[in-house]
């Protein structure tokens, strides 16, 4: 028993590097999607400390929006200019209708707020679009679908060139998102607007303006992991669970932080990957991929009550 | 001029934090409690029973036992399907190992092991504070449905992976599983939310109420007051998900008749978590408000095109119904963010002073 748990998996790792590489990578393209779906929930968390549970819910829904476009016989990439479109149109009436006024509310109304929002775009997507199984438009978008085989030490690692894409793709995204957000006046007022919305407010940001622009944002966050995990399993509502995985890492990295985000998605997309193929198939008969960023997350709290690189929490009486 | 309390004096301490001060409360009660125990199982129809009756008395235990960790102590908990399961299993495993174990008995007694369940995920709660703790709860949501799924022992290594009531009696009456009769269940799962509506009532007046409370508003004041709070925070998973588990309990054997281990997946957390937050955090009236609302609106919905005459595809209705409740829950955050009972609090108030408005 204890061989098995603190030897052979380790031996396994060693004796086929190969396979193990290859887990990692399968580990590492699902982790930069959870890091994607934290960055959504990260921007708007900081700019308006609202717990977004929308944010996977909009992943589907902007994947949806763009497949049935495309079904109707729009070409690809108009069909996403129109999706982006269909975002700023979410983001507007969401800030018009629900946050604008819950201004001021407890955390857990605004909270449950965002859940309500789920609700009603899973009943609007199933109407449009219907709940069946879609397949991503990979090829109409120009995403490469063959693989790359490679053989480190003699061994067999296959890459997917649309994993590829998809992991290019979210680093040039998380590069002009940095580079927007420390750079542009836009992106400073956002941060502003998170560090005190009072002096913000006070100072001539616009609340609103931001909250929309913050909501678009993550709505086009939404889009690209879209594509990027439609291509990899197709578009459905069972998308929506990967959003769950969002938030172990949410708690890992720290709700504030963009890094946090990124590191605590990497992370656990690796580390659930590995423990589910040395300890939770061999000895838990599997499936420990629902929970294992969960405990692990829990157990790093348990240490560092902010997560990774959350802001330090500091309480007064 | 319905609730006028003019001329009912307090001439005692006792009887000014008495359960009832002011008397038309008490009169409206009697009234629930009369249609509740006598007029709703006279005439109530069995599918009365089955889709309304029966689950709102379910959820509005469920919400209750919630509403004692997230309304009363403050601790947010995104795990309570996971708990009711528990309960469920728990019971599940008392009937078969022992079945000459009274069924009520076992229910009520299933509720100890979510308790334990509850406790031990509480722990983090003394670290870990606000929506980090309502991820960390979520931990328990997934670790335990996926325990429910991989450990046979749990249901008896059947086959098909799900638990099935069997036919269980007290003396002579089927009170649970396919021979049992609505309206025993009915009074069952009555007779159980009423007892534990009692003792809630009285524990949230009481001290462990009152340390719950402080801990919510400020746990670091309620600290330097004297409040311990690893014990004030663990008695609250401990007796919230001892409801919770009870609630489990009644939502298999009276209700579902069988579960499997997604029964108790995250969507049920999240209805749950509706119907306190709707009827109102830190209230004991909301949750039968709230789950009024939940439970019966779909029914609402699904029975309406038909009897209007309006012809929607059941698929549509179901959809329109998800859109429709997320909706409410928005539009009912809007127009009173602390929920039904808040909104019952102002028409009492209303009701006290009319037709006189000062």
């Amino acid at each position: 028993m204890l061989n098995d748990i603190f030897i052979k998996p380790f031996v396994d790792m060693f004796t086929a590097p190969d396979f193990l590489l290859q887990v990692l990578w399968e580990g590492l393209v699902s982790g930069i999607l959870y890091a994607l779906i934290a960055l959504g929930f990260v921007l708007i968390y900081r700019s308006s400390r609202i717990f977004n549970f929308a944010q996977g819910i909009m992943v589907v829904f902007a994947a949806l929006t763009l497949v049935g476009l495309h079904a109707m016989g729009v070409p690809a990439w108009i069909c996403v200019i129109l999706t982006l479109g269909v975002m700023f149109v979410l983001a507007v009436s969401i800030e018009r209708v629900v946050l604008r006024p819950l201004v001021g509310q407890p955390d857990i109304i605004l909270f449950m707020a965002t859940i309500g929002i789920t609700l009603f775009l899973i009943g609007l997507g199933e109407i449009i679009f219907g709940g069946e199984n879609k397949v991503m438009i990979t090829d109409e978008l120009g995403i490469p679908t063959d693989s790359l085989v490679l053989e480190p030490w003699g061994g067999l690692l296959i890459l997917e060139q649309k994993d590829i894409t998809a992991v290019v793709v979210a680093a040039l995204l998380v590069v002009a998102l940095l580079a927007f957000l420390n750079k542009t006046r836009m992106g400073r007022a956002i941060r502003a607007l998170g560090d005190d919305h009072q002096a913000a407010l006070s100072v001539g940001i616009s609340l609103q303006q931001i909250w929309v622009l913050v909501w678009f944002i993550a709505g086009i966050i939404a889009l690209v992991t879209g594509i990027a995990w439609g291509a990899r399993a197709g578009v459905s509502f069972a998308l929506e669970v990967i959003a769950y995985k969002a938030l172990p890492v949410l708690m890992l990295g720290g709700l504030e932080s963009i890094t946090g985000a990124i590191v605590g998605g990497l992370l656990i997309g690796m580390l659930e990957k590995l423990f589910e193929i040395y300890w939770g198939q061999p000895l838990l008969g599997g499936n420990t991929e629902t929970w294992f960023a969960f405990v692990l997350a829990l157990i790093v709290l348990l240490f560092r009550p902010q997560g990774l690189f959350g802001e330090r929490i500091i309480e007064r009486v | 001029m319905l609730y006028r309390t003019a001329g009912q004096f307090k001439t005692s301490y006792q009887a000014d934090q008495a359960l009832f001060p002011v008397r038309q409360d008490a009169v409206l009660l009697a009234v629930i409690l009369a249609f509740a125990w006598v007029i709703f199982p006279l005439t109530a129809s069995e599918f009365t029973f089955q889709t309304l009756l029966i689950p709102i008395l379910i959820y509005s235990l469920a919400a209750l036992g919630l509403n004692l960790l997230t309304g009363y102590a403050g601790q947010l908990s995104l795990g309570t399907a996971a708990f009711m399961g528990v309960g469920a299993y728990a019971c599940y495993k008392m009937v078969t190992l022992m079945p000459w174990l009274n069924p009520i008995v076992a229910i009520l007694f299933s509720g100890v092991f979510s308790a334990g369940v509850g406790v031990a995920f509480g722990i983090p709660s003394l670290r870990i504070k606000g929506f980090y703790l309502a991820i960390a709860t979520l931990a328990a949501q997934f670790f335990l449905v996926w325990l429910f799924e991989k450990w046979g022992w749990l249901y008896n290594y059947n086959a098909s992976g799900a638990i099935q009531v069997p036919n269980l009696e007290i003396f002579g009456v089927y009170v649970a599983g396919p021979q049992a009769s609505s309206i025993v269940q009915y009074f069952v799962v009555l007779g159980v939310v009423t007892l534990l509506t009692v003792v809630c009532i009285n524990l949230t007046r009481g001290n462990l109420g009152r340390t719950w409370k402080a801990t919510r508003d400020m746990d670091i004041a309620a600290e330097l007051i004297g409040i311990n709070l690893m014990r004030s925070k663990l008695t609250a998973f401990a007796v919230s998900s001892y409801v919770v588990g009870v609630a489990g309990a009644l939502f298999v054997f009276m209700w579902r008749g069988a579960a499997e281990p997604n029964l108790f997946d995250i969507p049920l957390s999240f209805r749950i978590l509706f119907i306190a937050i709707i009827g109102g955090l830190g209230s004991v009236l909301g949750n039968y408000l709230g789950a009024i609302l939940i439970v019966g609106l779909p029914v609402l919905l699904n029975t309406l095109p038909e009897a209007l005459g309006i012809p929607i595809s059941s698929a549509t209705v179901e959809h329109l119904n998800i859109m429709i409740v997320g909706s409410l829950i928005v539009f009912f955050l809007i127009i009173e963010p602390h929920g039904l009972a808040r909104l019952w609090a102002l028409i009492r108030e209303k009701l006290i002073i009319w037709p006189f408005p000062h």
